[in-house]
């Protein structure tokens, strides 16, 4: 019932689960052999950015258009290309479907 | 029970089509009482649902005839050909009518608390339950002009349901991108059936599946037919309508319009494999499914990582995975006539695809639910304002990360297992697609640790420091996805020998569809 078996090869997310179950127990196993001395609610969980002051919570949380920012910057042509037919206009989207619908005409009646 | 049994697959469609009317009239008895009326409806449409199936996985494929003596008469008295309307349940259509009405389900119980503040409640719930209607007598009809009514049915309860927020100018937008992009797809499916109808004086899918000449007006209305499709489930370079619509349908409703995007995907191997199957070599139409689908997964996914609307951000994500499904489906018919590739690879690669589509039903529904969640609290999709929301919406925080492991395709989760089936059948048809296919879910994952950090990791920010945890009906709503995502998750044998095996093979054997209406002739 839960090992899915194809052509050539099997997956078995039980023999995975298992696996992560014994993978956890040892790291929580290294975890309680750490320091114990660490308090909640003391300087020890203070931010410290090298003695900078620290900015206020929504300062301090980083912008979604910030994340993969050297990503973005290094696909700028791609991205500049692929934004040019998103117009948001309707007549556009329909004249894709006329271009698309020509070119599997073609297609079809080619390969029979 | 044998009654039910036998007139299942009409009432599946008229029960909620009597719900959808009846509703503006309960309300005037009070909103509970049709929340009621309407939760109880759709319990009985469940259970119809789950006997036609238990039927059609003992029994096989069933023909109801509407207006004969007997239901599975299908070609009356005197007669060489079906003439009536006519409902044709296979493997794959009942795969398709137990997604449609798992979505379904989540999203009638979400909307129940959703809507709690809104007006115009009783005709949400009337055009919810024509929404449901028409996917699921486009998945269940056995005749192309059905086809085409039940097409216009789900489209036109669907723009309604899109816009249904009037206060919002993008909503509006919205609605009416997506009922012109129906109402040209549904112009050229009628036009497609014009032209069979013309040829061959035939509606009924079998019949015209056992009359086709493949002659250059076949070829015509099958570009026709296809290509409708492809716009309606919003397979790139045709998907600029979906991140417009998606983004501003209501929640509950967001999962419903992306569930009719499958069902026009199945509307489209209905056509190609079942009308068009046979004797035709089905390399060339598998080709142009197989590019759609890689530009679908490619384009999608590339322009989702880099959006900073978390709805427009899931709408190109949903187009980006329905590009998995077309190309797993794609090397299927590419390899049709081919019997050792479609042995060796080519039914995995389907049994991939079509499991794809019910999983990514579950996660994309679900993941919706959670976007439109962070909404109903905070009043924004912008995640550039978002942060630490999993400081107060915990549950909802669980939710979208059972989501986003499923879609990325992290196992255990579903979405990995139908990804593996995939990627392993694909990489023997060309091995390029199956390293692209493993690329965009390499992004995939990219793009939801964006959104999680973005939206639910971070200080908590003090102007959401009195957001709360949504309403419970809402809970429930993302609760019976999550459920059935690691149900999915764990038994993925039991669930591709059982559903999906038999879809797969309902789509492969022509014979077997056509038999079923012409065979039973008197």
């Amino acid at each position: 019932m839960s090992v899915l078996t194809y052509g050539y090869a099997v997956w078995s997310p039980i023999v995975w689960l298992v696996a992560l179950i014994v993978l956890a127990l040892i790291a929580l196993y290294v975890r309680s052999r750490g320091q114990k001395r660490y308090k909640k609610g003391t300087a020890q969980t203070d931010i410290f950015i090298s003695g900078i002051q620290v900015p206020p919570a929504e300062e301090r949380h980083v912008p979604a258009h910030n994340i993969y920012w050297g990503f973005f910057e290094a696909l700028k042509g791609f991205y500049s290309t692929m934004m040019r037919p998103h117009t948001g206009i309707i007549n556009d989207y329909i004249l894709w479907l006329v271009v698309i619908m020509t070119l599997t005409v073609l297609v079809l009646v080619m390969a029979i | 029970m044998e009654y039910l049994t036998v007139h299942s697959p009409i009432l599946i469609v008229a029960v909620p089509l009597l719900a959808a009317f009846v509703t503006p009239l309960i309300s005037r008895m009070g909103n509970k009482v049709r929340d009621t009326f309407n939760v109880t409806l759709f319990g009985f449409t469940m259970f119809l649902v789950a006997i036609l199936a238990i039927d059609i996985y003992t029994g096989g494929t069933r023909v109801y005839t509407l207006g004969a003596a007997v239901p599975e008469l299908a070609i009356p008295e005197n007669y060489m050909v079906p003439v009536r309307i006519m409902f044709q349940v296979d493997g794959i259509s009942i795969f398709m009518g137990l997604t449609t009405t798992i979505v379904m389900l989540a999203a009638l119980v979400y909307s129940l608390q959703f809507l709690k503040n809104e007006t115009g409640q009783d005709r949400f719930y009337s055009l919810l339950m024509l929404l449901y209607v028409g996917m699921i007598g486009l998945e269940f009809t056995g005749d192309m002009f059905n086809l085409f009514v039940f097409l216009e049915i789900l489209s036109i309860a669907g723009a309604s349901l899109a816009s249904y927020r009037t206060n919002l100018a993008d909503a509006v937008e919205g609605g009416f991108k997506y009922i012109v992009i129906s109402a040209v797809s549904a112009l050229l499916v009628l036009f497609a059936i014009g032209i069979l109808y013309g040829q061959y004086n035939l509606l009924s899918i079998a019949a015209l599946a056992n009359a086709m000449q493949f002659n250059t007006l076949d070829m015509i209305a099958l570009a026709m037919l296809a290509i409708a499709f492809v716009m309606k489930l919003a397979g790139v370079p045709l998907h600029m309508w979906a991140p417009d619509t998606y983004a501003v349908a209501p929640a509950g409703i967001t999962p419903m319009i992306y569930t009719s995007s499958a069902a026009s995907m199945y509307a489209l191997y209905r056509v190609t494999f079942t009308l068009y199957g046979g004797h035709f070599d089905t390399t060339a139409i598998g080709w142009v499914v197989i590019i759609l689908g890689v530009l679908s997964m490619f384009i999608g996914v590339m322009m989702a990582i880099h959006q900073t609307d978390i709805k427009r951000l899931m709408a190109y994500h949903a187009i980006s995975q329905s590009g998995y499904m077309l190309l797993g489906v794609g090397v299927g018919l590419a390899v049709l006539t081919d019997p050792v590739a479609l042995a060796s690879y080519g039914r995995d690669a389907m049994n991939g695809g079509i499991f794809h589509i019910i999983n990514n039903a579950l996660y994309k529904g679900m993941l919706f639910l959670t976007a439109e969640a962070i909404f109903f609290r905070i009043g924004t999709r912008d995640l550039n304002r978002m942060g630490g929301l999993g400081h107060n919406m915990k549950w909802t925080t669980i939710f979208f990360i059972i989501g986003a492991l499923a879609i990325s395709g992290i196992p255990p989760f579903n979405g990995f297992a139908s990804k593996l089936l995939i990627y392993e059948s694909v990489f023997r048809f060309n091995p390029l697609l199956s390293i692209i296919a493993m690329f965009v879910s390499l992004v995939t994952l990219a793009s939801f640790t964006k959104v999680f950090y973005s939206a639910f990791t971070g200080p908590e920010m003090p102007a959401y420091k009195e957001v709360r945890e949504v309403p419970r009906s809402m809970l429930i709503g993302m609760g019976i996805m999550a459920a059935c995502i690691i149900f999915f998750s764990i038994f993925p044998g039991l669930v591709v020998d059982t559903i999906v095996a038999p879809a797969t093979e309902a789509l492969i054997d022509q014979a077997s569809y056509i038999n079923g209406v012409m065979g039973v002739a008197p």
